[in-house]
């Protein structure tokens, strides 16, 4: 996927002047945060969980090699393929290799975000092999030819009115004079558009949120059924997973899953948790011939042994997104690639480097409450920091920043000056705005006044309030 | 072995500053995989006596929009599922799995009632299937694939419908892989895994559009339990 992470703070600009986009986000304020918060307080083990869940990982990234040789020992053996990839372009050759050799016309396709990550839709349409996304909103995305703006909910930047018409747009089959103005409708319609999709597929793709070492398994936690119809129906599933997906045994997976579907949707559990081994055996009933594994590591395990390597602990639950003040505003599409929000601005200049998406990094407030939530605890924060540093130390932001920056870090540097110029500033600001009580512009403050009044202050600052109160009461 | 893959082990390596594992480290991580050692496990089910369970999990289960109907003996099953379609105005005509047990069960008494049994098609309104156990903390089928279990036929229909019996519930995922590691399913009788576990919490659903919840996506709309109280864990 082509990033557009450098235009962030035109998306963003862009993104708080959208109407259609600002009444679809209101929808994530009351659903996702209450849900999780609900599901979190009917289980007092949570903290506990959370803190074993981050040692489970930590393990395996410590021993990562060992776990995902002995992952591809099992899968091997079950008679399925581990595709060891370095980067997107050998992950998505080695999917069309197989879709070529069985002859694939179509591919049905789970949510993936490693598929997003490879852009491998483009991949195939460009070599004649056609992509059916079948997670709803996946699908709705698809047919508009948008990149996904959620890791969970990848239409939940659009109006229901705004699907609406895509579907007529795209469904030209259908009446249309057709009722299409609720979910359920759409719901429907989806639903009956997709289902022989999913009986015609050759070639079935899904994600997996976990790969077991102790089986050579992938699991897939759904609520839609369509990533089961994905895998079960064609003459081959092929799993996109990136490497620290692994986890060693079915019991730690199941330990992660009790905190994963809570952290994301708020549910106990999600409607469909799927374990998938090898390929259908000789006996079974049902099941696709091939089972492949396409293990992309694309500068991950890079991140190893340094400052960002708590970023591999994430299950991608996006509760960081549903809590963040910054992306409740603006949205997954302004950050201009697969991942959004906290969780992205930390993996994004990973993955394509500080130089392509040092502006994401800096698209925080800082509340912290992102690594409140997550569920691996993840200092989101402080890597976000880390990003920052090593952004200045390139010379990447531009030259007024720089300089504003060295004029506030000479003051800060001398607190006494500091506080004079401060508690001066204040005064004076206080003074000139004493009639209206709030600034619609100010020199050097564009940036603030552009979009919002500056309140003006009250006279005094807050450490010259301070010093005063801390002195009457030693007087006391 | 591909270029690939021994490039990105030895990125692996050198990020950890280190070579291959060592020998104890290695022998640490193999225990782990064989000994899988179990985690926290929430005191909500394991602390239940096996009665408490069995209510737990229909509980949990209906909280997560499936219906639940309770008998007392595997011969009421099929007119149970003959009355809830009926209840519910839906098509009189399933396709249940290949399965013994339920082969076992009196389906012909049901006059009215139109069963076929094998592997869904698009067209059966109605799938029948057992589990291979029910997981009381989150009211959770746990159902594998095999020559008795066509995966399709607990997704493609659209009224999924489970017959489990009361002494399949267990308290937590963990004891379903331990009942699961212990049902020998290879020719020389080893423990080996199936193709596919399904751990299936209620019906389909999305909230994809608007943050909606709209039950039925792409599998099930309706996911009814049929409980079977055989006394075996009184």
């Amino acid at each position: 996927m082509k990033a557009t992470s450098r235009a962030f703070k035109d998306n963003a600009r862009r993104a708080l002047g959208d109407p259609q986009l600002q009444k679809a986000l209101l929808n994530l304020r009351t659903g996702f945060a209450e849900r999780r918060a609900h599901a979190v307080s009917q289980l007092p083990e949570w903290e506990k969980l959370r803190d074993e869940a981050v040692a489970i990982k930590r393990h395996t990234l410590a021993n990562l090699d060992f776990y995902l040789e002995a992952f591809e020992q099992k899968v091997t053996a079950q008679g399925g393929q581990v595709h060891w990839c370095r980067d997107a372009a050998e992950a998505n050759a080695a999917v069309l290799a197989i879709c070529r050799r069985l002859d694939a016309q179509t591919v049905t396709k789970g949510k993936s975000m490693v598929g997003e990550e490879m852009g491998l839709n483009d991949h195939l349409e460009a070599n004649g092999v056609t992509p059916v996304e079948t997670d709803l909103g996946e699908y709705i995305i698809q047919i508009r030819h948008e990149p996904p703006s959620h890791i969970i909910a990848p239409a939940v930047h659009l109006t229901k009115e705004q699907i609406g018409e895509s579907f007529r747009a795209t469904h030209r089959a259908l009446d249309p004079a057709r009722r299409l103005e609720d979910a359920r409708q759409m719901c429907d319609e989806a639903r009956a558009i997709l289902r022989p999709r999913f009986l015609a597929a050759d070639v079935g793709i899904t994600g997996a949120n976990f790969l077991v070492a102790e089986t050579g398994s992938s699991i897939i936690v759904t609520n839609e059924g369509n990533g089961d119809l994905t895998q079960t129906l064609p003459k081959a599933h092929i799993v996109l997973a990136s490497l620290e997906k692994v986890v060693p045994t079915l019991e730690d997976a199941s330990t992660i899953l009790r905190v994963l579907a809570r952290s994301a949707t708020g549910q106990e559990f999600s409607a469909y948790t799927t374990v998938s081994t090898g390929p259908r055996r000789p006996d079974d009933a049902d099941g696709p011939g091939e089972y492949h594994v396409v293990l992309l590591d694309n500068g991950r395990s890079a991140l190893l042994g340094g400052e960002f390597e708590d970023m591999l602990r994430c299950i991608r639950c996006a509760a960081c997104l549903n809590h963040c003040p910054v992306y409740q505003a603006i949205g997954g599409q302004s950050y201009g690639w697969v991942y959004p929000g906290p969780m992205g601005a930390v993996l994004t200049p990973s993955l394509i480097g500080v130089e392509a998406a040092g502006n994401l990094p800096n698209a925080s407030t800082f509340c912290g409450r992102c690594e409140q939530v997550c569920p691996m605890k993840i200092p989101l924060p402080r890597m976000m920091r880390h990003w920052r540093e090593r952004e200045f130390e390139r010379h990447l932001p531009p030259r007024t920043y720089r300089l504003g920056l060295a004029a506030w870090a000479f003051f800060v540097e001398r607190p006494a000056l500091y506080r004079r110029a401060a508690d001066w500033g204040a005064r004076i600001l206080g003074y000139v705005g004493r009639a209206r009580g709030r600034f619609r512009a100010l020199p050097l403050a564009a940036g603030w006044t552009r979009t919002r009044d500056l309140p003006a202050p009250e006279g005094r600052s807050f450490m010259s309030l301070w010093a005063e109160r801390v002195a009457a009461r030693k007087r006391a | 072995m591909s270029p690939s893959r021994d490039q990105i082990l030895g990125s692996i390596r050198r990020a950890l500053r280190r070579g291959a594992l060592a020998p104890e480290a290695v022998a640490a991580c193999e225990t782990r995989l064989v000994t899988h050692p179990r985690n926290l496990i929430p005191a909500r089910a394991r602390t239940l006596p096996p009665r408490g369970q069995v209510e737990l999990f229909v509980k949990m289960a209906e909280a997560a929009n499936a219906t639940v109907a309770r008998v007392r003996e595997p011969r009421e099953v099929p007119a149970t599922i003959a009355a809830y379609l009926a209840r519910l105005n839906l098509p009189q005509r399933l396709v249940r799995a290949p399965d013994p047990a339920l082969d076992a069960l009196p389906w012909s008494a049901q006059t009215l009632l139109e069963t076929r049994r094998g592997i869904a098609a698009d067209s059966d309104p109605v799938g029948v299937t057992t589990c291979f156990a029910a997981i009381a903390e989150t009211g959770t089928l746990m159902l594998h694939s095999g020559p008795a279990g066509p995966t399709r036929n607990n997704f493609l229909p659209d009224t999924h419908i489970a017959v489990v019996r009361a002494s399949q519930v267990v308290a937590a995922y963990e004891d379903g892989w331990d009942r699961l590691r212990a049902a020998p399913r290879d020719a020389d009788a080893r423990f080996a895994m199936p193709r596919t576990v399904n751990f299936v919490t209620g019906p389909s659903r999305t909230a994809d559009i608007e943050q909606k919840i709209e039950l039925g996506a792409h599998g099930p709309r309706r996911l009814h339990i049929v409980l079977i109280d055989d006394g075996a864990t009184t």
